[in-house]
Parts: C-alpha cells; sequence; structure tokens
C-alpha cells in the first residue's frame, strides 16, 4: 500500500514539473490532450466498466460540453471557463434525457441507442446553423497564449475526475453500480433502485465528459460538428482507451489515454518523420490490430491484467 | 390477517395461464411451502409476487396493504427478501461484497453495511469464503449466498425459490438447518421445493398447484395424503389406490 502511495507521489511531482523541464510545445501539446483524455476515458468507464452500460456515443457529451462553451463564448461573450461549467452541466441535462429514453433498453440494445444518439447529436450540429455555424465551426479568442495554464488546468481536471470517481466507487454507489453491471434482476431484488443508479452514473459520466468537451474548445479555439461529434475521433476512441487501459480499474482510463494518444500520434505523424507519409493512413488500421491484441492477451487491459504482464516480462528475461 | 396474501392471482403469457385463479395466505412466522410438478407455475408466483411480472389480475398484499405494480426494490424495502432457483451471484464481486451491496438496503455507512454482510455470512456459514469472489463458490454455496444476500436486505418475508436443489445430501442437511435458523429469527419464509424430503420435514402448511391451478392446501400430511396431489406427481392409478 505504502509503495503504491509513494508511486502515485513521484507520478504527481513529474506532472508538476514536467512542463519546467521538457520545453517543447509539441510534446506539451499531447500531454494535454492525453489528459483530455483521461477524463473521458474515466467518465466512459464509470458508466460502460463499472455499471456495465457499455456507451458507444460519448461524442454526444463532448461534443455538447464544446459546443455550449463555444456558444456561449462566441454570442453571449460569456468567459469560456464559465463554459467549463455550463458545458458540464449541460452535458449532464443532455445525459438525463439520454438516460430517460435509453435505459429502458438493456445490454447491446443500450450501446446501439447510444451509438445512434451520438449520430442525432452530430447532424444536429451539422444542420441548426442559426445555433451552431454547421460545418463552419465556432472560432473563439484563446485566453492564453502560452500552453502552461491549459496544461495545469488538463491536469487538475484529470486528477479532480479520477479522485471523485474513486471516492464514488469507494461509497454505496460503487456497490449499487457494480451489482447492477453484475446482474440487474439480482440487484432490483437486493433493494437497488436500478433505473436511478443507472441514471447516477451516466449523469456523472455525461457532466465530466462535457467539461472535458468544453476544455477542448477553450484550447484548441476552434470546433466543428466533425470533430467534437466524431463518431471514431470521440466515441470509438472513449471505448478504446477504457479497454486498452483496463476496463473497471481507476487507472485503467488514465494509462489507456496515455497509450492511444502515443499510438495515435505515432502513425499521425508516420513515426515522427521517421517513416515514410503513407503509413499514417494507416492508424485506423493498426487500432483495430490492437484492439484484437488487447482483447485477445489482455483482457483486462493493461492495468487489469498488469500482474499477467509483469509474470511474462520476468519469464522472457529469465529464460532469455 | 396474513402477512402475505394472494388474491385470485392470475398471469398470464399471451394465452398460456401460467397462474390461474391462485389464492393463499401466509401467517407471520409461519414456513409455508408451494409445490407442484415441473411447470406448474411456482416460480412465475415468486416473480409475480416480488413484481418481476406484472400480474395480468388479482392482488398481491403484503401486510394488509396491495404491493401490485410496485417496482421490485420498493417491494425489497417494505421488506421482501427472495432467492432465485437460477442463482444470481454478482459474479465478479467478492462475497463479502455481494452481500454488503444488499445490506446497503437498511444502513447507510459502509461500515454498518460491511457488519451487517459479516454477521449474515457467519449466520449462513460463508465466514470462510468471504473474500472469494461469488464465482469460484460452488453451487451449495452459492445457494446460501443467496440466502445471505436476501437476509441482509433484514426481510419480514422471505421467498426461497428451490434453495435446495442440486445439493448433495450433507448439503441438503446444511440447508434445512439454515432455512430452520432463518425461522428462528423471527422471518417468515415461502419455500418453493421440488424435494420432498426438504419441503415436509420442514413446512407448516403446503399449497400445491399444477397447470397454475390449485388443487390442494394444508399440513404436510394432508397434502402427501391428498388424491389429487398423488395424481399430479405420480399419475392416476396411484391415487386410486
Amino acid at each position: 500500500m505504502r509503495k503504491k502511495h509513494l508511486a502515485l507521489i513521484v507520478l504527481g511531482i513529474i506532472f508538476l514539473v514536467f512542463p519546467w523541464i521538457v520545453h517543447s510545445h509539441y510534446y506539451l501539446h499531447l500531454i494535454i490532450i492525453a489528459l483530455m483524455w483521461v477524463v473521458i476515458g474515466s467518465s466512459w468507464n464509470l458508466l460502460a466498466g463499472y455499471t456495465g452500460q457499455v456507451s458507444f456515443g460519448h461524442a454526444m457529451f463532448f461534443g455538447t460540453g464544446a459546443y455550449t462553451a463555444g456558444i456561449l463564448a462566441s454570442k453571449l461573450g460569456m468567459s469560456p471557463w464559465w463554459g467549463m461549467m455550463f458545458g458540464g452541466i449541460v452535458s449532464m441535462l443532455i445525459g438525463l434525457f439520454v438516460g430517460w429514453v435509453c435505459f429502458r433498453l438493456r445490454g447491446p440494445y443500450f450501446a446501439l441507442a447510444t451509438l445512434a444518439g451520438g449520430e442525432i447529436f452530430r447532424l444536429i450540429a451539422v444542420n441548426w446553423e442559426s445555433l451552431t455555424e454547421g460545418m463552419v465551426g465556432i472560432l473563439i479568442i484563446q485566453t492564453f497564449k502560452s500552453k502552461l495554464p491549459y496544461y495545469y488546468i488538463a491536469l487538475v481536471l484529470a486528477v479532480f475526475c479520477i479522485y471523485f470517481i474513486h471516492l464514488v466507487m469507494k461509497s454505496k454507489w460503487g456497490y449499487y453500480f457494480v451489482s447492477i453491471r453484475e446482474d440487474q434482476d439480482a440487484a432490483e431484488s437486493l433493494g437497488i433502485n436500478t433505473t436511478l443508479y443507472k441514471n447516477v452514473s451516466l449523469l456523472i459520466s455525461s457532466f465530466f465528459t462535457g467539461m472535458a468537451g468544453a476544455f477542448y474548445m477553450n484550447y484548441m479555439a476552434f470546433i466543428d460538428p466533425e470533430v467534437v461529434y466524431s463518431l471514431h475521433y470521440i466515441s470509438i476512441m472513449a471505448i478504446l482507451v477504457g479497454i486498452v487501459g483496463g476496463v473497471a480499474t481507476i487507472m485503467g482510463p488514465a494509462v489507456g489515454a496515455f497509450v492511444m494518444v502515443g499510438v495515435q500520434e505515432t502513425f499521425r505523424s508516420a513515426f515522427f518523420g521517421l517513416a515514410p507519409q503513407w503509413i499514417s493512413q494507416g492508424h485506423a488500421l493498426v487500432f483495430g490490430l490492437l484492439v484484437v491484441f488487447v482483447i485477445m492477451f489482455l483482457a483486462n487491459g493493461i492495468v487489469g491484467d498488469w500482474s499477467k504482464i509483469k509474470r511474462n516480462v520476468f519469464r522472457m528475461k529469465a529464460s532469455g | 390477517m396474513a402477512l402475505l396474501e394472494l388474491k385470485n392471482l392470475h398471469k398470464f403469457f399471451g394465452g398460456l395461464r401460467a397462474v390461474n385463479d391462485v389464492s393463499f395466505g401466509v401467517e407471520r412466522g409461519q414456513i409455508f411451502g408451494l409445490i407442484g410438478p415441473n411447470g406448474s407455475g411456482k416460480t412465475t408466483i415468486f416473480n409475480c409476487i416480488n413484481n418481476f411480472y406484472p400480474i395480468s389480475g388479482g392482488d398481491v398484499l403484503f401486510k394488509g396493504k396491495s404491493i401490485k405494480g410496485l417496482k421490485p426494490h420498493k417491494i425489497c424495502h417494505l421488506g421482501i427478501g427472495r432467492t432465485f432457483q437460477v442463482v444470481k451471484p454478482l459474479r465478479r464481486m467478492t462475497v463479502l461484497e455481494n452481500v454488503t451491496a444488499s445490506a446497503f438496503c437498511r444502513v447507510h455507512t459502509i461500515k454498518e453495511a460491511q457488519k451487517e454482510a459479516h454477521d449474515v455470512l457467519k449466520f449462513c456459514n460463508l465466514s470462510g469464503e468471504k473474500d472469494k469472489l461469488a464465482k469460484s463458490l460452488p453451487i451449495g454455496g452459492r445457494k446460501r449466498l443467496e440466502i445471505a444476500r436476501a437476509l441482509a436486505t433484514r426481510p419480514e418475508l422471505i421467498l426461497l425459490d428451490e434453495t435446495a436443489a442440486g445439493l448433495n445430501p450433507s448439503e441438503l442437511d446444511e440447508a434445512i438447518e439454515l432455512i430452520k435458523k432463518v425461522r428462528d429469527r423471527g422471518i417468515t419464509i415461502l419455500i418453493v421445493e421440488h424435494i420432498m424430503k426438504v419441503i415436509m420435514t420442514i413446512s407448516d402448511r403446503i399449497h400445491a398447484i399444477n397447470f397454475g391451478t390449485t388443487i390442494a392446501e394444508g399440513t404436510a400430511e394432508e397434502v402427501a395424503n391428498n388424491a389429487a396431489v398423488i395424481e399430479a406427481y405420480l399419475g392416476e392409478e396411484y391415487a386410486q389406490s
């Protein structure tokens, strides 16, 4: 236990001093994006990993958060930092509605309903031009020129999100969420209001995802529907972050976020310019292969199967 | 006043009359047995009592009040616990976590819930297994876990659905002991069971159904000698002799 705490403290110090040691804007940008994915992945994991309600449509919360912040800033001139708060809240309201509709369905049917939901929101954002500017997108002026403030905001958001979910999972709610995942009928017969607690899980998840979306708006200063409501860049990526890192573990999505952002960037930049450019076209393929590999050999993800990984690495060292 | 009363309960699945005009009352402190051949509607009656199936007609009264149409979790909070015939352990949770989750029905802090869970596990003789994952338990343990989980919700009435099915003889004796211990705690029991050794030795009163319809009710002896019951279980020629 003490070893674990020590590791967390060391990790915390590394993250705090990182921007003072590495001055490259490029790497700082990657870390900021990865921290944002920590938030989205952890939120997805709360709903899908712990509560067992697999969402294929987290882009609807991410995009709604981003658009809320963007519209408030561009149309009403509201500070984007208020936008972050409202982004979370509006996403939560969307979550309330989605829960009311989709939680009548179970298992794969729920997943399909969220998939459809994500696409519906994307199409609304494309077509409701008077509000969202449609495909033109929304452009705002960044608050800070330096990346440093964004880095620390993302860091605080990620740490707060992980810690909050950690607390929730240690409480009565945590027991309820996992019970619902394991057997909804049994949970109901044990006096657990399954409809209510599935919604609680969804609301927390949508709130944090919405905040991550609003952060993205503030940081990138430009959004359009094809980016923030994207099925494969957001919804599917959220699932990959969770699965690769480790479903139903606290630190899993955090690890998954860094791995996935790393893999994505390695391929997008064609191995940082070392490989021929056509390789960057293959990143979707590599994502697919990575998922197949993880499901076949590390069904519980990197964090969930950590002891297995360590064992195999040691065995390789011993025999080699 | 009966603790639980079924009044002219009907349940149709399309054109199939799964439960057809069944009425009985379970008195406080009783062990009330519900028997019938395979497919006669026993589990369906359970599912109607805690509203996993909406009932098609009639009424279910608990402590004199209708519980028809209430959500299953509400019914649990009113004081009816249940176990499942096809056990539903929360597989990837430990035995202790399984019971703790249900203890939250009455208490609110983790500490209280865990204490409650420890007590119940001890009572059900599962303390040694508390840190194992529920999916690793053998069937005897899973059946006891079902009872433990139901007990942790502090029910006044517990519905036991074939708690003894699939157990070996020594486990069977333990199960009977456990059911008696539950009754001695002052909990009323409504039990569905196929194994006659269990149902005949512990029931204060037995209600027999076949094809969803009542065929007999009385003490164990009365029901065992009832011609309609013998016919339902063994065939016509045994009933005549």
